[in-house]
């Protein structure tokens, strides 16, 4: 299956909205969540979408290893790499 | 302490906005129409008092819409016009001298439908993480709490529709206990089919498929009620703290109030409509005969008509005051509808109106009530009862006194 880009998660992003203040067609890949807005629930919900799109399970701890979209964009391609 | 209403904000079928709203009620103006929202037409009850151009896109923050339901989106735009309505910017405010309390009655029903559909089709991993706070109660008030940056006391009270007032004297509470503006009200969206197939297990809905004859209260034969979705919210402010920042003339003053609740069914004891009625008056240390207008439950169900007019005969005297019931207008609105009540009811009192149901209706005789009926009717109105009941036995009276 095709890995997941950073086009395709900022689409999952906008579905969960964006803060007025950002713009996530600039230099997001290193800003945490946070800072663009996105709470540990919101995360939560941006996994579990690309979860169902990519037919993946993330693991209860991978909030630690998503906090910003380049370690979401990591995280989650590792796990379609491996088809875990 | 003297707890007075500052700010009001109105999300109703019959408008968005309270001279939207208070036109629409003193003309008359139907917003009973049939159901938009999906496709009713299998289901028993077709008619409904919709929102019609909300767009909540437009109307509320971007990250905030997909976290929340529909009643929630219209209780974000309520509370900021109620907000901007009594010129409250709560950044300038000490964050714990302001408090949430909203009545909630359906919940998030849209919002968790969609989901039950996700869980039913796909399974439990493709149920949103925002389930988890977008359907319950509390929503509406913590959502509204965390935007203002409100971290005084904040609650909510779900006994349907009887909550709408309750908050109103929750609101007061919290005003003695110290808060210096409370925002209160409700809403209520439940127009889906889970939301609906769930209101119609009352067994309280209309099932007359003639929109104009389908909710008439206070009529012999009364069929039950349409529902509706919408509110309002209001800026209950202690009147000492609203007149040093320069509010002149407050809309109106919570003056009195009590809540009941019925003995079961076949129980022998009667209901305790009037009991709250006159606990409310005595609250307020007035009279009957002070009591102006009364704006009904009016729920439009036989048995619930009678006893309701038999508690306002029994307090005012037959038809010893006038009754005014302008939910007829939106349909039932659960947790919405005594909070617009009580907006509409402190218009009432600016500009001398009581609104009228449409006229042409033949009253029961046995019901001994002046319904304001046909035209409404230009008088002083300096003081105002409002009655809410909920499902299962809830009863609640609120005295409005003009500033």
């Amino acid at each position: 299956m095709a890995d997941l880009g950073l086009d395709e998660l900022k689409k999952i992003m906008r579905t969960c909205g964006v803060a007025e203040s950002v713009d996530l067609d600039g230099e997001i890949l290193d800003v945490p969540f946070e800072q663009l807005g996105y709470d540990s629930l919101a995360v939560l919900e941006i996994q579990g979408q690309i979860e169902q799109e990519f037919a993946v399970a993330m693991s209860d701890d991978a909030l630690e290893h998503t906090k910003t979209p380049r370690q979401m964009l990591d995280f989650a391609n590792d796990l379609i790499t491996t088809g875990a | 302490m003297t707890a007075v209403i500052t700010g009001v904000g109105v999300v109703a079928p019959t408008g968005i906005g309270v001279e939207e709203h208070w036109t629409a009620v003193v003309n008359g103006d139907t917003a009973i129409r049939p159901i938009s929202r999906f496709d009713a037409s299998g289901y028993p009850v077709r008619h409904a008092g919709e929102i019609r151009e909300f767009d909540a896109a437009e109307r509320v923050p971007s990250l905030l819409v997909p976290q929340t339901d529909h009643w929630t989106h219209l209780g974000f735009q309520a509370a900021e016009m109620a907000l901007a309505d009594a010129g409250v910017d709560p950044a300038e405010l000490p964050e714990y001298e302001m408090a949430v309390v909203t009545a909630a009655s359906s919940g998030g029903t849209e919002f968790g439908q969609k989901e039950i559909q996700k869980l039913w089709s796909k399974g439990s991993r493709a149920v949103g993480a925002y389930q988890s706070i977008a359907w319950f109660y509390a929503a509406s008030t913590g959502q509204i709490s965390i935007r203002h940056g409100m971290r005084g006391p904040c609650g909510v009270i779900a006994n349907e529709q009887a909550g709408g007032l309750d908050v109103l004297a929750q609101a007061r509470r919290m005003l003695r206990n110290g808060a210096k503006v409370v925002v209160s009200g409700g809403t209520d969206a439940s127009l889906c089919p889970y939301g609906l197939t769930a209101q119609l297990s009352s067994g309280l809905l209309s099932r007359d498929p003639d929109p104009a004859r389908a909710f008439r209260p206070f009529t012999p034969g009364a069929a039950g009620y349409l529902p509706g979705e919408g509110g309002g919210k209001l800026i209950i402010e202690d009147a000492a703290h609203a007149a040093a920042r320069g509010v002149r003339a407050p809309y109106g003053e919570v003056a009195g109030y009590a809540a009941t609740f019925d003995p079961p069914p076949r129980s022998g004891r009667p209901p305790t409509l009037r009991r709250a009625i006159d606990g409310a008056l005595a609250d307020a240390a007035i009279t009957a005969a002070e009591v102006d207008v009364v704006f009904a439950d009016a729920m439009g169900e036989a048995g619930a008509d009678l006893r309701e007019a038999a508690a306002i005969s029994a307090v005012f005297g037959p038809y010893g005051v006038p009754v005014a019931a302008p939910k007829v207008l939106t349909g039932r609105l659960y947790a919405g509808g005594a909070p617009l009540d009580v907006i509409t009811a402190l218009m009432c009192m600016r500009d001398g109106i009581v609104p009228a149901v449409p006229g042409g209706w033949e009253l029961d005789p046995e019901q001994h009530i002046d319904l304001v009926q046909g035209e409404p009717r230009r008088m002083p109105v300096r003081t105002v009862l409002v009655l809410a009941r909920g499902y299962g036995g809830f009863n609640a009276a609120l005295v409005l006194r003009a500033p």
